[in-house]
């Protein structure tokens, strides 16, 4: 009990600590900031669905474009908190739609319709500016500053933060858990396993939908290929990888420092920026060459197990 | 008496084998049946398409008036039908109280926070695993994770309980008090089906026998004439001497 309220207590107070940054931080201070928590949530986010399920997602961008490019299309003619409602509402109704037709694809095939997805809708939006609207780019002017959208990353960072943690003991976790164990046991104990996915599928979206949203008047102008950029996806992805996609901390503990070596990269090297990082994920894959999930999974259990009785270890 | 399981025409195929051919038999509302048979002749298959685990090729399985074969297991499970299966299964990453809380979370009575836990430690305390309740699942003996699976699958609260050789591998003590078990949840009103192969406890238990052979029924009827079947003695002999 007083590790729980241990753990209450140093949570809230990292939050009101990065809350009071941006009174003083410099404007680049800031901008940093947006950077982080922006990747602290899409990780939180992505491994909320894809930790437990083990699917490995690439729709990252999909939903993150979708929320930006909401914003741009309806930044004149809609109050900002309808707005983000409106981007969230879009989100979540592709999730489902997605969700519904996909969930029973299975491994690599999951992988590679997630990308296409995101591939397939960027190809959409920019058949619909160019032949429609008939301009590719859209400004967005929003009374909206900087330190307001740091604030409102914090939040939405919480958010999801708590819910990852609410989740993990409410009734869906218990039912994650049995299906990551045995899913002939979760369906024989009247768990929809379908549904249960579904669900996180769909709130993992929304969240990811809402950091694009909020993100989006940070670049006063947009288009299809810098909403729908798929390196989004792929730093998420290796982000939570890193960081352990089953912990709750995991990607928060990958998404940070990740975040600074490439916002260093991008600093020093603005050249060869996109090498520096095909060279970081094959680094990070081939140290750990059995899958990074894999490795950091099997690690958490040996190492959960060991808490509670010496087994021996697998043989490496 | 009114039938609880309604079998008819069930045929599984696994590529050219017919596992379980033109099966058809019924269960009334409050019997114990056995489901026998030698090895490899198609009983865990019929039980497998029972559950839902497994979609038959053909034929109907029904529920009372309600068809049930082609829904998944879930749904099944809420219709309450629940089993163990005849190569244990349990959570092993969930203490044994949580294997037997999954259950009580997700089946027909929702029950969850201190309810279900305590709900599951009176379904752990029947089959004599209380004292077990915040141990990992995976830290249990055979026979311990074999009566946890009990408790998980009485948990569902079943009309019909499907027992894969539940008994199997228990000694003579561990068997008696099973059979007593499996009687205990007899008088409550639990209709089962079991495939069991310990002799004594089918005479004990079963009113009736289904006796299965190469995927075929081969006898149906009352235990003591289904054993004494002709047929059934061929195909018992046959396979134990091979
Ligand atoms: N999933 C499967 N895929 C392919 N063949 C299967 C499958 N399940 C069972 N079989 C085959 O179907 C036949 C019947 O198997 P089943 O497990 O139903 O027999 P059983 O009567 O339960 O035997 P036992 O007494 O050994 O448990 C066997 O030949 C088995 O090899
Ligand atoms: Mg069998």
């Amino acid at each position: 009990m007083s590790r729980a309220l241990l753990s209450v207590f140093v949570f809230a107070l990292v939050v009101a600590v990065l809350a009071y940054v941006p009174f003083i931080a410099g404007s680049y201070g800031i901008t940093l900031g947006i950077g982080m928590l922006g990747y602290v949530t899409l990780a939180t986010a992505w491994a909320l669905f894809s930790g437990p399920t083990r699917y490995v997602s690439l729709a990252t961008v999909a939903f993150f474009g979708i929320g930006a490019y909401t914003v741009a299309v309806f930044s004149e003619n809609m109050a900002y908190p309808l707005l983000l409602a409106v981007a969230g509402a879009i989100g979540l109704a592709v999730a489902l739609v997605v969700g519904l037709a996909t969930l029973r694809l299975a491994g690599v095939y999951f992988v590679i319709f997630t990308f296409g997805l995101a591939e397939l809708i960027r190809q959409l939006v920019t058949w619909y500016e160019v032949n429609v609207t008939g301009t590719l780019g859209r400004y967005i002017f929003l009374p909206v500053t900087p330190e307001g959208i740091y604030w409102q990353l914090l939040a939405l960072a919480t958010t999801a933060f708590l819910i990852s943690w609410g989740i993990g003991r409410s009734r869906i976790g218990l039912a994650l858990k049995v299906i990551g164990d045995d899913e002939v046991v979760a369906s024989h104990c009247g768990i929809d396993i379908a549904r249960v996915k579904l669900a996180l599928f769909a709130v993992s979206a929304v969240l990811i939908t809402l950091v694009g949203a909020i993100q989006a008047p940070r670049w006063t102008y947009v288009e299809p290929t810098i909403a729908f950029n798929p390196t989004v996806s792929f730093l998420t992805l290796i982000m939570a990888l890193l960081g352990g996609a089953n912990r709750l901390t995991g990607p928060l503990l990958g998404a940070v420092p990740l975040f600074m070596l490439f916002e260093w990269l991008s600093a020093n090297f603005p050249n060869h920026y996109s090498i520096i990082l095909g060279l970081v994920f094959i680094a990070i894959v081939f140290v750990l060459p059995r899958g990074v999930l894999a490795f950091v999974e099997e690690n958490w259990r040996r190492w959960r197990k060991s808490g509670v009785k010496n087994l021996p270890a697998v043989a490496e | 008496m009114s039938e609880l399981l309604t079998i008819n025409g069930l045929t599984k195929r696994f590529g050219g084998l017919a596992a379980v051919n033109a099966v058809s038999f019924s269960v009334a509302k409050g019997e114990v049946v056995g489901l026998l048979g030698p090895n490899g002749s198609g009983k865990t298959t019929v039980m497998n398409m029972i559950s839902g685990h497994l979609p038959p090729t053909s034929g109907t399985i029904a529920l009372g008036n309600e068809t049930i074969s082609g829904l998944l297991p879930n749904r099944i499970a809420l219709k309450g039908v629940s089993r163990t299966f005849q190569l244990v299964r349990g959570l092993p990453s969930l203490t044994v109280a949580e294997n037997v809380i999954a259950a009580l979370a997700f089946g027909r009575r929702r029950l969850w926070g201190d309810t279900a836990r305590l709900e599951a430690l009176s379904r752990l305390d029947e089959v004599g695993l209380a004292h077990r309740a915040n141990q990992l699942a995976q830290q249990l003996t055979y026979i311990d994770q074999k009566r946890m699976e009990l408790a998980r699958a009485l948990a569902l609260e079943p009309e019909l309980l499907l027992l894969d050789e539940w008994l199997a591998g228990l000694n003579p003590t561990e068997l008696r008090t099973g059979i007593e078990l499996i009687d205990t949840i007899r008088k409550r009103g639990v209709t089962i089906l079991m495939v069991e192969h310990v002799m004594d406890a089918i005479r004990a238990l079963c009113s009736r026998c289904v006796v299965m052979n190469a995927g075929r029924k081969i006898a149906d009827g009352p235990t003591a004439e289904a054993l004494a079947d002709r047929e059934v003695i061929t195909a018992y002999l046959g396979d134990a001497h091979a």
